[in-house]
């Protein structure tokens, strides 16, 4: 069994040897998780499994047997409303081509879970791990820090 | 300030925006690439019958089954959409495997036998351009690709006049666009006979040439959509569009939709680079600062195909001073065809290089006459009202070199901090050095090519607002300036206005969106269209109530007096009732420009953008590694239409600017690029980068309908020379070849 978004799959032995990256994008057409590299040093197919950053690609199904996983589908509220990290994506300017924004998301927010008001220095190195190209990290960084005042005031 | 506007955010930020890999069709079958093993050789023969029975394999396709042109270019056409007889490049590719799945495409791959008898290669520019050197695309007839002059004045003057004279000579690297999301496109044939293609790309109406001219079609039965793209850079260009021509291809031939998407490992190997340059410059100085002449002498790698090379070196050859005045100027400039893997448009076209020089050059300089470096800078630089060294006057928009400078020098507290530079101190453990680079940059095309931009304006009985242009979303955030400049211009909110799905069958060519040219080339002919709208309203509201319209404003038309004729919804319902269409295509045409090829003169752009930029850094005087701590830039934008995306533009040109200067480069072995992912290839990360700062100044450019320019390149062109100065402060050295490897100090 895995949980994707808080929904459960039954996983067959079959798919024991298929990349998390493929079977979420191929199989639950949850997109979102994107393949740069395909070899786990871009950091875009970032998704959170039992609450920290992992990356999908360099994982098989086997390796997350009973886990949460959670895709960047899986963090705006039921209702649609964004989550204050997607929010503050938004409000600082921290998109342009929009492709390491999911991984971007996700490894901040695992960042957040355990340290509520980092400082820039801090989340630049949580977010070592992701490549950006377009946008020099500077408007990310700021988004992390809007986000963190919002979300623990 | 403004808040950060894009239309496209909410779906990037949720996940749901699709790109080109994210769409699937019913019936889709998958294709993959086989490249040639080697950079040179003549192709015996192609056995794909092994791989044809494999499982999964729908069909291999080869260059004998292409129905129209195997070889196709945006100006020579000399690039094989499949290599047929002869192999250039290890980028070449010579088959396209079509299986039910990617999976049993790739694993077919391997099956293909190639009988190849291989060629001498040539992987020197120099000794390409070698008379007895054999010819790497004989119907060429040479393997000078193309080549640029500029002869201004008289350099035997020049030289006679030269108090001092320098001589030095600069390198430059292949560097890799390394957009993050890799080339795709997905191809079918519709039941109307057309041949629809989705990309990832950054020229619809290119790839579309590229599709139509691969199966002979007219170019009204190919409809190139564009979706979400994953950051291009310039880079995708020509290899998108052969990856969608290929697509499309295996998509005509098997009657099925066949998407094609490439690893990371194939992008490198094929994608073109950043053309790596040679440059000798030979610089002449009166006592008194003024330079008398520059000689120079540029060669350009352009790999085995031509790709856009002519544009990047013309931009080179008009930029081949930097921004100065300078009365004699011997430029030569060659693009020369080797058997490397090819180099094309990438953001700064042929700018990064030649500012890595003479930025550098212009600090030699000062320093050897003596004299303070922001002196020489500010006697020698173009001011308004300057001629150009192609003899272009600076007359039709605000020359703010002076200005952009003093705003950086003074941020970033340039003249105190320079007394703090370490200039290699052995004292030291580590260097401290501080740095400038100034430029200026003629804007769009120039005259490398012709220049227009289209867009519609069509407005619903609702009153809410459809609007397109001949520009493409390359990630920039081009959509949400054309909304924001219609919703100014029509005074509605943007959340009247939608930005349409831009398709090659809607809009007439608008030409690639590349050179900065997209907000002042489609904002221009979306504020013109705006205008012609208005018109055509302000006609139906004279004629129902007798007056003026003269302002649109928060939802309000109103007359001259600022009084209410009546409300936008209104206006648009009498358009409707008195059988008008609110509805307007709007041109805009970039303003007269011209070139001569014998002299290399002319008014080479139609208008101009000013930049400086100031690092400071670290160098580890042990270890030679260079920590970045501060960058600032100020650029001339005209007008900021969205302030906080214009940010982004700095901010990520000043990333890859600075990547350029310390850390990128693409190294070949036998003309293949060594690096096959980011593993190898490295660019800069979040803490790689120091915090930085931009300031934007405001010049509004009369030549410009919305007041805007551009600002995509510009931020990446300078900072790589900014970085070498801080580098020769902190240690003392200057470093000619980039990117700069400090070298290990003496024990």
């Amino acid at each position: 069994m895995i949980t994707v978004n808080g929904l459960e799959h039954h996983i067959p032995e079959t798919l024991y040897e298929t990349k998390l990256s493929t079977w979420l994008r191929e199989d639950l057409a949850l997109t979102g998780t994107k393949i740069a590299c395909d070899i786990g040093v871009c950091g875009s197919c970032t998704v959170l499994i039992d609450g920290e950053a992992k990356r999908s690609c360099k994982l098989y199904l086997k390796d997350v047997l009973g886990t949460q996983i959670t895709t960047i589908e899986g963090i705006a509220g039921e209702d649609g409303t964004l989550h204050p990290l997607q929010q503050a994506f938004i409000d600082a300017g921290a998109i342009q081509c929009g492709f390491c924004t999911p991984g971007m998301v996700l490894s901040a927010l695992a960042l957040l879970m355990i340290n509520h008001h980092p400082t820039r220095s801090e989340i630049r190195q949580a977010l070592k791990g992701n490549i950006c190209r377009c946008t020099g990290y500077q408007q990310i960084i700021d988004a992390v820090e809007l986000a963190a005042n919002h979300m623990y005031p | 300030m403004k808040p950060a506007y894009r239309n496209d955010a909410h779906a990037k930020v949720t996940g749901t925006a699709k790109y080109t890999d994210d769409y699937t069709m019913p019936r889709m079958l998958h294709a993959v690439p086989l490249h040639a093993p080697v950079a040179s050789a003549m192709i015996k023969s192609i056995d794909s019958s092994e791989a044809q029975r494999a499982e999964g394999v729908i069909r291999v396709i080869t260059a004998a089954d292409i129905p129209g042109s195997i070889k196709f270019g945006q100006i020579i056409r000399d690039y094989p959409t499949l290599a047929s007889d002869r192999i250039r490049s290890s980028g070449d590719v010579l088959a396209l495997v079509v299986a039910t799945t990617r999976a049993q495409a790739l694993a077919a791959l391997p099956l293909i036998k190639l009988e190849l008898e291989e060629l001498p290669a040539l992987y020197d520019p120099e000794a390409a351009l070698q008379p007895d050197a054999p010819l790497i695309n004989e119907e060429h007839g040479s393997n000078i690709c193309n080549y640029h002059c500029v002869r201004t004045g008289n350099i035997a003057e020049g030289e006679e006049d030269a108090d001092l004279v320098i001589e030095r000579s600069f390198n430059t690297s292949r560097v890799e666009h390394a957009y993050l999301e890799p080339e795709c496109g997905l191809a079918h044939l519709r039941p109307d006979g057309v041949m629809e293609v989705i990309g990832s790309m950054q020229h619809p109406f290119s790839t579309r040439r590229f599709v139509a001219s691969t199966l002979g079609l007219p170019l009204k039965d190919v409809e190139v959509k564009t979706v979400p793209m994953g950051g291009g850079f310039g880079g995708k260009d020509d290899t998108a569009a052969l990856v969608c021509a290929r697509a499309a291809l295996c998509a005509y031939l098997v009657k099925r939709p066949v998407k094609l998407v490439y690893s990371r490992e194939m992008s490198m190997r094929e994608s073109y680079k950043r053309h790596p340059y040679t440059m000798q410059y030979r610089m002449g100085l009166k006592r008194d600062g003024h330079i008398t002449f520059v000689k120079v002498r540029m060669v350009a790698d352009g790999g085995a195909y031509c790709s856009v090379t002519p544009w990047v070196t013309w931009r080179s050859t008009v930029q081949c001073c930097g921004c100065y005045e300078v009365p004699n100027v011997h430029c030569d400039v060659y693009g020369v065809y080797t058997n490397n893997v090819f180099t094309g448009a990438f953001r700064g076209f042929g700018s990064p290089q030649v500012n890595f020089a003479i930025e550098q050059l212009v600090e030699i300089a000062a320093q050897e006459l003596g004299m303070d470096e922001l002196d020489f800078r500010r006697l020698n630089m173009v001011k308004q009202g300057s001629t150009t060294i192609t003899n272009q006057v600076l007359d039709t928009h605000t020359v703010s070199l002076q200005e952009v400078m003093d705003k950086v020098l003074s941020e970033i507290d340039y003249e105190t901090k320079r007394k703090n530079c370490s200039y290699g101190d052995p004292a030291m453990d580590k260097w401290y050095g501080i740095g400038l680079a100034i430029s200026y940059r003629g804007m769009s095309l120039g005259a490398e090519g012709t220049d227009f931009n289209s867009a519609i304006v069509n407005v619903q009985p609702d009153g809410s607002v459809l609007i397109e242009t001949g520009v493409h979303e390359n990630g920039q955030g081009s959509e949400s300036a054309m909304i924001l400049i219609a919703a100014e211009e029509l005074g509605l909110d943007v959340k009247r206005i939608r930005y349409r799905m831009p398709s090659t069958s809607n809009i007439p060519d608008g030409g690639t969106t590349v050179a900065s040219r997209g907000t002042l080339l489609g904002g221009g002919a979306t504020t013109n269209a705006c205008h012609i709208l208005k018109g055509i309203i302000s006609e139906v509201l004279e004629k129902q109530y007798g007056k003026k319209a003269s302002s649109f404003v928060d939802g309000n038309i109103l007359d001259e007096n600022g009084e209410l004729i009546c409300a936008w919804e209104e206006a648009i319902r009498l358009c409707y009732n008195k059988q008008v269409y609110p509805y307007a295509f709007g041109v805009f045409q970039a303003p007269r420009v011209s070139w001569d090829e014998e002299t290399g003169h002319g008014d080479a752009y139609f208008t101009w953008v000013y930049a400086a930029q100031a690092v400071e850094l670290e160098v580890d005087a042990k270890t030679g590694n260079v920590k970045l701590l501060n960058i600032v830039a100020a650029h001339d934008v005209g007008k900021a239409i969205n302030p906080e995306m214009v940010k982004g533009q700095f901010y990520g040109g000043m990333a890859m600017g600075a990547g350029y200067g310390l850390l990128e480069e693409v190294p070949l072995k036998a003309g293949t690029p060594i690096p096959t992912n980011y593993h190898q290839y490295r660019v800069f990360r979040a803490t790689d980068l120091p915090e930085m700062t931009a300031i934007i100044v405001e010049n509004p450019d009369p030549t410009s309908p919305s007041k805007a320019k551009g600002i995509g390149e510009p931020t990446l062109e300078i900072t790589a020379p900014a970085i070498a100065n801080a580098i020769y402060r902190a240690t003392g050295e200057r470093y000619y070849d980039q990117p700069i490897k400090v070298r290990r100090p003496r024990p």
